[in-house]
Parts: structure tokens; sequence; C-alpha cells
């Protein structure tokens, strides 16, 4: 393409930073090889923001021209996809920035007060600190997320502004089942130690079986996607596995981004072979030889964990060319996002590897069919894909059994806010709220309402507390049971706060593509500050009926099942 | 080519072709209509390879560039072919049924290995090895070429090199295979098709062929000289023999378009009579003894023009010209009734109807059905004839129609202004995309994107030199010298000197450039010159 760059120079660190990503510009004097293998190596453009991020601590204009030269981008575009990030500066800041999370667990724990401090030692929010979105660490009740030029990115929580090098406290598992048994017990940096724990025994049965025969299992376990939508897995699979268009793809969704949400990260820290293996008997069942890990880019500490079995995998003959010497191609690529809750919606996740804004486009046409670089891709999130091994080791009747209607199996539960011990619960479908909070060490003071599902879930009411945490069950009382995040909402907690910073949260992460979405955000969050509750069921229709994608058809919910309860508006 | 004096394909079949070979063309920059249509074609799948001496802005959009030193085209189309052969690629029924004189170019092109092509072009022999496989391999191939490959002195040798490309794959006369000189203005191909050419009559008909000329006669009710014609370069030569003593130009401006334009100037001056007839006040206007203003003929006259593609379209009149300003046609119907003889004032149909009567091509053209069809493409013989999508396929037929189409083989000359210890830059000039030709229609307006009458220098070359960017320099040739401003860019290597041609009040680069032109086509070597850049 012709470029117009911008004329700045990079440096030497930024090409070294880029060198390791993107390989170095190769401009002959004679020959060039560009086109379309240039534009095929487009979707590295992300990792090679983070790459200039990461060590030299900001993207410069001279970085980015470097980029666009490297892989023939316009300069427009390539701004345009790295101002879509949270996490990658377009301006020099100091070396060290501190993300400090003001979302719903840790404000109900007093992270405005830990923020008013801050200001008073550290200055004004915007150069050695910002406010952060939920981390996915609520058990721990605040958190920050640390970035430093040249050491990469970490997790703090607790938040102690003191002690910024402390490792995060583990989550606690407070229920057992079969996705969390091996977590915090097995060593998940230890492939041989996975194997004694029953690892690779699924895949093996899988290979033995073939293609067709896991899929039939898939789908009379009838498991359903995890990440929301409840849609059953066995059916996609089989679409993808059928789609005559080659070749498929594979994209696990671990963008865990939704407020009060932290299950899938503690699978990914603490059972990353799990998660691999369960990927490639995806990609063997539907023909996929190559996955995509998306992983949320606050996830640092997972990003180590899996990054590393990938590595032992691939070294062990666990990935590559030759699965298990079955012959079976199949390997994983992991790709970082940068704080972008959007990029949780599959189509955004999409144009987010492939090296554009994460923005979301209109289905049909669904990813079964027109995917990643156009071509047919499955997409299950982390729970969805590692209920998977159970599946092919026990048969889908037995998955089945557990559970009715279309909540089978185990749900992985969040539980956080006013409850003696947040952290993670794995119960067999048809618990109920009051059985998933009492696993959480029970309420610490009478409840005013409990948050399920997250920002895009819905309040309901303390006496929901005998209402089964099913699919159908929150259906039942008007709410969905979305993330799986379960957040208790303790009679001292000023919900019109936490209200505004869902309202707020929105209007942040809103894409900005399309119009009910982007402006209905904004005025639903300005509303809410003003007091204007009269026009909040307009704003909702609207967004609901006319958002491009979920995340505007989900925004007003909370805020609408809260003037329905009556915990905003002055009802009650 | 072989007969047809246009190019063979439609525009539509670059968008649906499989290989797009852009040869000794700018696209991007000089014909940015048509590298719409090319780019179409790449978003459809097509690979793209170009061949310039420059990594211009359109070989920035290909697969493969090849960056061959100037005036080497011949050796490395000459490589293409033997390795063509040589790896049994060639396409033997289509050569066997539908040409003559392959085996002449076999041999000819024998002692052209990839390594002495790469000696001679520069470029590496796998890259040429490349293209010639993607070439012959296509199933659809379209061969774009324009003024890299015509602005020199064996122009007509570098066409036929690539035609007999063309003939070995049997990439000719297949819908998506084909060869596209393309043209640099909207009306280019009308010039030609209305027999704006020193041999041709009306339809490409020959002035030379008694028949021809019998029929033209009998409907102009004159008789028309039994020879060609000059064209420019050979008019500027008469000039300066003396024997051609008057000039009537019509919408040209030689004093700033031709090579060397020092002599052009002088010569121009010299004549005992020139008439200029144009839109603006050129710089061959100002030497003129009578200037007549004419109309746009884009917006403020009635008639057609021929695309690149041989589409006919009709002109519409939207607007009356400005004060004394006429239309072409009153013109020149005007000035033949000043000499005595009464044309009336003929409607442009009318003028157009007459065309049709005498150009077999054009028969079938009615302004009725040019309206209803938004446009034809020649040959069209009839009024049920739809037109031709594409030339040649009569070669396809079997068996074929008409005569088979010959190999040409040719041989590798390099340009005529050497390269010396005195002058040892390259200097090849062409286009930006904002500004036409000499300027004289966009100079007029400002663009964002126009940078001027710079020369163009690889950084290797301005170090060397000890000059930097912005710095005003001395370009000296073995005919002239100027000054313009350093541009230091990519796209050149060491050696590789180039400018554009559009400003001559700024930077006349044809005072440099040398007036060595092909006998065939009369088109001057604009694209190679020998030059040292000297320090102010």
């Amino acid at each position: 393409m012709e470029l117009r760059l911008m004329g700045a120079s990079s440096t030497e660190a930024e090409r070294r930073a880029l060198d390791t990503v993107i390989g170095p510009a190769e401009v002959g004097q004679r020959v060039v090889i560009g086109g379309r293998a240039v534009r095929g190596r487009r979707h590295l453009l992300l990792p090679a923001l983070w790459a200039l991020q990461s060590e030299v601590g900001w993207v410069s204009r001279g970085g980015l021209d470097e980029i666009c030269r490297r892989l023939d981008i316009p300069p427009a575009e390539a701004y345009g996809v790295a101002s879509f990030y949270d996490l990658l500066s377009l301006r020099e800041r100091p070396d060290r920035v501190v993300r400090v999370c003001d979302d719903l667990a840790c404000r109900m724990a007093g992270a405005e007060a830990v923020i008013a401090e801050l200001e008073g030692t550290l200055g004004p929010e915007g150069e050695t600190w910002e406010r952060s979105p939920c981390l996915g660490r609520c058990d721990r009740r605040s958190a920050a997320f640390v970035q430093e030029a040249g050491a990469g990115e970490r997790t703090v929580a607790p938040f102690d502004p003191e002690r910024l090098d402390a490792e995060p406290e583990p989550t606690p598992i407070l229920r057992r089942g079969p996705l969390t048994g091996r977590v915090g017990v097995v060593d998940p940096g230890d492939l041989d130690a996975y194997r004694a724990a029953g690892g690779y025994e699924a895949l093996r049965r899988a290979l033995r079986m073939g293609p067709a025969a896991v899929i039939r299992e898939v789908k009379d376990s009838g498991l359903v996607g995890r990440g929301g939508a409840a849609f059953p897995t066995g059916v996609k699979w089989e679409a993808v596995a059928s789609a005559p268009v080659r070749p498929h793809y594979l994209i696990c969704n671990a963008d865990e981004s939704e407020p009060g949400t932290f299950k899938d990260r503690v699978l990914l820290e603490g059972d990353p072979y799990a998660l691999i293996e369960a990927m490639t008997i995806a990609g063997y069942a539907t023909g996929c030889e190559r996955g995509y890990l998306y992983l949320r880019g606050e996830y640092a500490e997972a990003f180590g964990v899996v990054a590393h079995a990938v590595e032992v995998c691939r070294r062990r003959g666990f990935l590559g060319e030759d699965v298990m010497g079955s012959g079976v191609t199949f390997d994983v690529e992991i790709r970082r996002g940068a704080g972008a809750y959007i990029c949780g919606e599959e189509t955004a996740l999409i144009a987010s590897i492939e090296g554009y804004r994460g923005e979301p486009r209109t289905k049909p046409p669904f990813p079964t069919t027109h995917g990643l670089f156009g071509r047919p891709t499955l997409v299950n999130n982390v729970e969805t894909m590692m209920n998977v091994l159970r599946i092919v080791t026990d048969g889908g009747p037995a998955f089945a059994g557990q559970g009715s209607g279309r909540s089978r199996g185990t749900k992985l539960f969040a539980v956080s806010g006013a409850v003696n011990t947040p952290g993670v619960v794995e119960v067999e479908f048809g618990a109920t709220l009051g059985e998933v909070l009492a696993a959480a060490g029970n309420p610490t003071e009478p409840l005013q309402a409990v948050l399920v599902g997250g920002a895009a879930g819905a309040f309901v009411g303390p006496e929901a507390s005998d209402t089964p945490l099913t699919f159908e069950g929150m259906a039942s009382i008007g709410g969905a049971l979305g993330s799986g995040a379960v957040l208790a909402i303790g009679e001292s907690a000023d919900v019109g706060d936490l209200v505004g910073r869902i309202a707020r949260f929105f209007a942040e992460e809103s894409c900005g593509q399309c119009v009910p979405c982007r402006e209905g955000t904004r005025r639903q969050s300005e509303a809410l500050a003003s007091g204007r509750f009269d026009v909040l069921a307009d704003l909702a229709a609207v967004m609901t009926d006319a958002s491009i994608c979920g995340l505007g058809q989900t925004a007003s919910a909370a805020v609408r099942s809260a003037l329905a309860l009556g915990l905003i508006g002055g009802g009650r | 080519m072989f007969g047809a004096g246009g190019g063979t394909s439609s525009y539509r079949e670059i968008e649906e072709t499989d290989l797009i070979v852009l040869w000794g063309s700018n696209a991007r920059a000089a014909h940015p209509i048509f590298f719409h249509h090319l780019l179409k074609g790449v978003r459809n799948g097509a690979r793209l390879y170009a061949v310039d001496p420059r990594r211009s802005e359109s070989a920035r959009f290909a697969d493969v560039w090849l960056g061959l030193d100037v005036g080497t085209d011949i050796a490395l189309a000459n490589a293409v072919g033997r390795e063509i052969i040589a790896a049994g690629l060639e396409n033997r029924e289509f050569i066997r049924r539908a040409t003559t004189g392959f085996d002449a170019y076999a041999e000819a092109v024998e002692p052209w290995t990839l390594e002495r092509a790469e000696e001679i072009t520069g470029v590496p022999a796998a890259a040429i090895r490349d293209l010639a496989h993607a070439y012959a391999t296509a199933d659809r191939a379209q061969l774009c070429w324009t003024l890299g490959i015509t602005e020199h002195h064996n122009a007509t040798d570098n066409v036929l090199a690539l035609i007999d490309l063309a003939l070995l794959c049997g990439h000719v006369g297949r819908f998506g295979s084909g060869l596209v000189p393309v043209r640099g203005q909207n009306n280019v191909q009308g010039g030609g098709d209305m027999g704006a050419l020193p041999n041709k009559l009306p339809g490409f008909q020959d002035v030379e062929d008694p028949d021809v000329r019998a029929t033209f006669e009998r409907v102009w009710g004159t008789s028309i000289p039994p020879v060609a014609g000059r064209h420019l370069t050979r008019m500027f030569e008469g000039m300066e023999e003396g024997v051609v003593r008057a000039v009537y130009a019509i919408g040209e401006n030689p004093a700033a378009s031709e090579a060397d334009a020092g002599r052009a100037t002088r010569l121009l001056a010299g004549l005992d009579v020139l008439v200029v007839q144009d839109l603006f006040l050129t710089d061959t206007a100002r030497l003129a003894d009578v200037v007549l203003p004419a109309a746009a003929d884009w917006a403020e006259a009635e008639g057609t023009v021929t695309s690149s593609e041989r589409r006919v379209q009709r002109v519409r009149k939207a607007l009356d010209p400005p004060g004394e300003a006429r239309e072409d046609r009153w013109i020149l119907s005007e000035l033949a009734r000043r000499l005595g003889v009464d044309w009336g004032r003929p409607t442009a149909e009318e003028v157009w109807d007459e065309l049709r009567s005498l150009s077999p091509i054009h028969a079938g053209m009615s302004y009725r059905r040019l309206e209803a069809s938004g446009g034809l493409q020649w040959p069209c013989r009839s009024e049920d004839d739809p037109g031709e999508l594409f030339l040649h396929g009569r070669l396809w037929k079997d068996p074929i129609e008409g005569r088979p189409a010959p190999f040409i083989p040719v041989e590798h000359d390099p340009p005529v202004d050497r390269l010396s210890e005195e002058y040892p830059l390259r200097l090849t000039t062409g286009r930006h995309l904002d500004s036409y030709n000499t300027g004289v229609q966009s100079g007029r307006f400002s663009s964002p994107r126009r940078i001027g009458g710079t020369l163009d220098l690889d950084p290797f070359d301005a170090a060397a030199l000890g000059v930097t960017d912005g710095e005003r320099v001395r370009v000296v040739s073995r005919r002239g010298a100027i000054e313009a401003p350093v541009r230091i860019t990519d796209g050149l290597r060491p050696g590789l000197a180039f400018m554009a041609f559009h400003y001559p009040d700024q930077s006349d680069v044809n005072r440099l450039t040398i007036e060595a032109w092909d006998p065939k086509s009369g088109t001057a070597e604009f694209k190679a010159t020998a030059i040292r850049v000297e320090r102010i």
C-alpha cells in the first residue's frame, strides 16, 4: 500500500521490541515481496503494539510509524487500533503506572477511600495512577494492575500502595467439582503432574473415538455456552465441523471482563493444561489446526502460566504437527487483549485478533461460517471449553444427568461482596442462590439485593435466595445467569453509587460504533447522576432494540432491575 | 496490436483476472481510474507483479516488485520468455494454431538465461523465474504497461517483447487475459480512433492503402496525400531542416512537453506561422502568431470520447464556453469556410454519423445506441452488434479467424544516453497523482499532495553528494542544466534519480531529457537520461 507515514523515527529500543514480534523490516533494492504476504500479517498489529507498550512503556509516533512500515498499515488505521485499547498509551508517561480497581466489589470494600488517599500522596489521576474497571480480583476486595516499562505487567491483590511487588493472593475454591478439582492442588506449571492427575486421558480417548463421535457426545451432554448466551455447544461444533470452507479456526474466549467475574481466571491460572487439552479436542473434532486463546490483557499472571504451558506442550508433542503421535495437527496461539470489555463479544474479539479495532458486527453471518479471517470459526469461552474433558471421559449422558432443562452439568460462580469468604463455587445446576451464598460463608450482613451476572446482569432481591441458579430459574424472576458473577449487596451498601458505576462502565466501554449504544450509555449515566429516572425506560428501550451487539442491548438491564426493585429512584 | 490500435481487454477483466503484471507503469499516480479497477482485481484475489525501476506508489501495492535497471525491459522479457520455454510452460496448442514465428523467437531468447538477465537488469534470477512461472501458469493474466515501456528509443521493440510473452502463454483473446496499454487521458484512444495518427485515417485504416483512400476521397470530395505524414518528433526534425514552416497545434503544448525543450521552443519560435488552438495560453500559445480560444471538450461541447477499453461514450455540453471561446468543431468549420469550402454548421451527431459511414469498427454506434447503452466498445460493425468486450477472440476459434499472430523477436538495446564518469546518475521521469502533464490545467489548482518539481534521490546518493532534503541543486545532462530542490525518498536505489515533468516553470526537466526517439513510434526516450548533480 502507499503509506503516508508521520515522519517520526523510532528508537533502537522500539525497533528491538518489534523485532521479536514482527521481525525486522525487509525492503530490498531490487525485489520486495509485499501485497498479500504482508497484508496477511495484519493480525500481528496488536502484539506489536503490546511489545512497544510493555518494553518501552508507551506507543510513540516513531514506534507506530515503524509498525506501519513493517506491516504495511496506514498510520491512521494503526492509530485507530492503538487508541482503542485502555492499556496502550499514546502519550509518554511515567515508566510505572498503577491502575486501581474502583469497580463494584472493590467499591463496596472502600475503593474510593483508597483512591482519595492516592490522590493525596501521588497527585491527581492520569500520571502515575489511573482508575480501572473490575480486575477480576473481587475476592480480595481490592486490586491494582501495574504496568512497568521493561518489566511487563502484574496484578496486586489486595492492593497495598506500599507493596506493589507482592504476588496476588490466590482465590479460594469454596466448593469443588469436576472443573475445579485440580485448581490449587496440582502444580499448574508441571505437565507431568497434570498427567498424573488424569490429564490427557480425554484427548487420548477423543482421538480413538473420532471427531464425529466426540461431537455426538457433546451434543448428548446438553452442554450450553457459559459465556451468557447459553447456545448449545454441540450444535455449534457440528456447524463448524461441517462447514465446507477451509481452514477452520478455533478461538477460546478468555477475555473475562464482566465486573464481578473471576472464575475463568481461576481455571486459567490453576489448570492451564486442561484448557489446552480441551482446546485440542475441540480443534480435532471441528477440523481446526490452529486455535487462538484470546486472553484478557489484565490477566498478566494467567498469561504467564498459560504461555508456559503452551511452550511445554509444544516441546513435549502435545501441540504441533503430530499431537501425541496421532498425526493430528493443532497449535495454540495466545493473543492478549489490551483493555477493552467489548472484545469479549465474539465478533469484536475476532476483529481484535485480525488487527482491527475491536468493534462488533451484526450477526448473521455467524462466526461458525464467517469468523476469523472470514473462515468458519468455533468460539467457546473457557468454562464451556473445559467441560468437554469430562464429557469425553464420562460420556455425554452422564453430564446430562446433572441438572435439568438447558442447565446441565456443573456451573462456576464467582461470589463476592458482602459474604464472609468470597471465592469460586462449583455446584451442580439446580443449587439455589442461597446455597451458593452459603458456600461463600453466608452474608456478612442482611442483604438488600444480589447482582447476578455482573454489570450486564440484573439485581434480584433477597427473597430470590430460594431460586435455583439455572438459566430457567433466573429467567423466571426476570434475571439472567450471565457470566456467573454473584455479588452480594449488604444493607449498608450505597446501591445508587453501584448503579452509577455500572452506568459509567458501559459509557466508557461502548465501542462507539453504533449510535444507540454510544449515546444511550452516556445519557443513561447522565440521567442517573442527575436523578432523571423518568427517561431511563425510553433509553433502555432504544438501546435494547437498536444496538448492534450485546453490550448496548444489556447496558440497561441492571439499571432497570434496580428501578423495578426500588433500589434506586425513591420507590420501595 | 497485431492490427488493432487499442488494448485488448476491458476494465471488467482486470477486476476478474488472476494475475496482473504492471510493467513500466505507475498507474496509481498516472492512471488512477484504471488503478481503481486494478485494485478491485487485487481485492478479488489477483496477484500483482510490478516491474519498474522505482518502487513506485503502484509497486507498493504489489505482491512482488521487480526493480530492473532503466531500459532493460527487453532483457527481462526475453529471460521470462526463455524461462517459460525452458520450463515447458508455453501454451503449445495456442502457439501451433494461432501464431507464427515461434521457432525463431525461441532461438532468439535462448541466450537470455536467468543469470544473464540478472547481470543486465539487476533483478535477482529467482525473482525473474518467479514472474515467468506465475505468468505462464496463471489461468487468466493481464499484462499492462504505460510510458515506462513506450518512452524509450526502442519503444516498439519493448512492446513487441511483451506481446511475445502473451502469445507464448496464450494470454490474449480470452476473457481475463489480455494486453493492456493504459491510456493517459480520457480520449487518447479516441484521438487514434478519429485518425489523429500520421499514417492512419479514421478507424485505423491505412492511409497508404489506395482502396481506403478512394473511399474517403469519395465522401470527403477531396484528394488525400498517399503517403504517411510526420509524427511529432519528425515534425520537429522537419522544422530543423526547414521543410516544416507552419504548425497548427490543437490542444498540444510541445514547447513544454517535448524532450530537449530548449530546442523545441527555439524551433517553434522560428516558424513562419504558428497557430495554437487551446483552452489556455500555454507556453506554446505564447509563441503563436494566432491563438484560437477553444471550448473545453468535457463540459462546453457535444461529442464522444473513447476510453482505454475502446469504449465510446457520449459527452454532453453543460455550459456555454466563456468569452470568444468556441467548440473545436465550430472553429474548424469556420476555418474551412474562410479557406473557401463551406461545410455548413454540422452538429456533433452529423460529424459522428459521417465517421460511422467511413469507419467499419464504429459503424454500429449510433448516438441513440450510445445513449441507451452508456457506451459501446469497438469493433461494433452494425446496429445489432453488441461490441467487443475483448479483442482477438478470433485466435481461439478452431480454425482461427484471420491471420495468425506473429512472434517478433527483439534484442536488448540499452538507453542512448549512456552513463559515464561525468554523468553517473540515471534520471528517469514520471508523474505525480495531483498533477497532469505539463501542468497547464492542473497547475492552476492547489493540491495538498503537491510536492512540486523536486529531484528525488536515494538517501545513499544524497549522502554521497552531501546534499540535504530540500536543498537546491543543479542537475546537469549532456543537453542542459536546471535547478531543483532535492527530495530524499525511498523507492529508489543508489544511482537512480527521479523527477516529475509537471512543473516546467519551476524545474523544466525536459531541458535535460534526450531527443533520441523510436523510429517506429516517434516517442522520445524521456525515461532514461544521464545526469550529474552539483551543489549550488
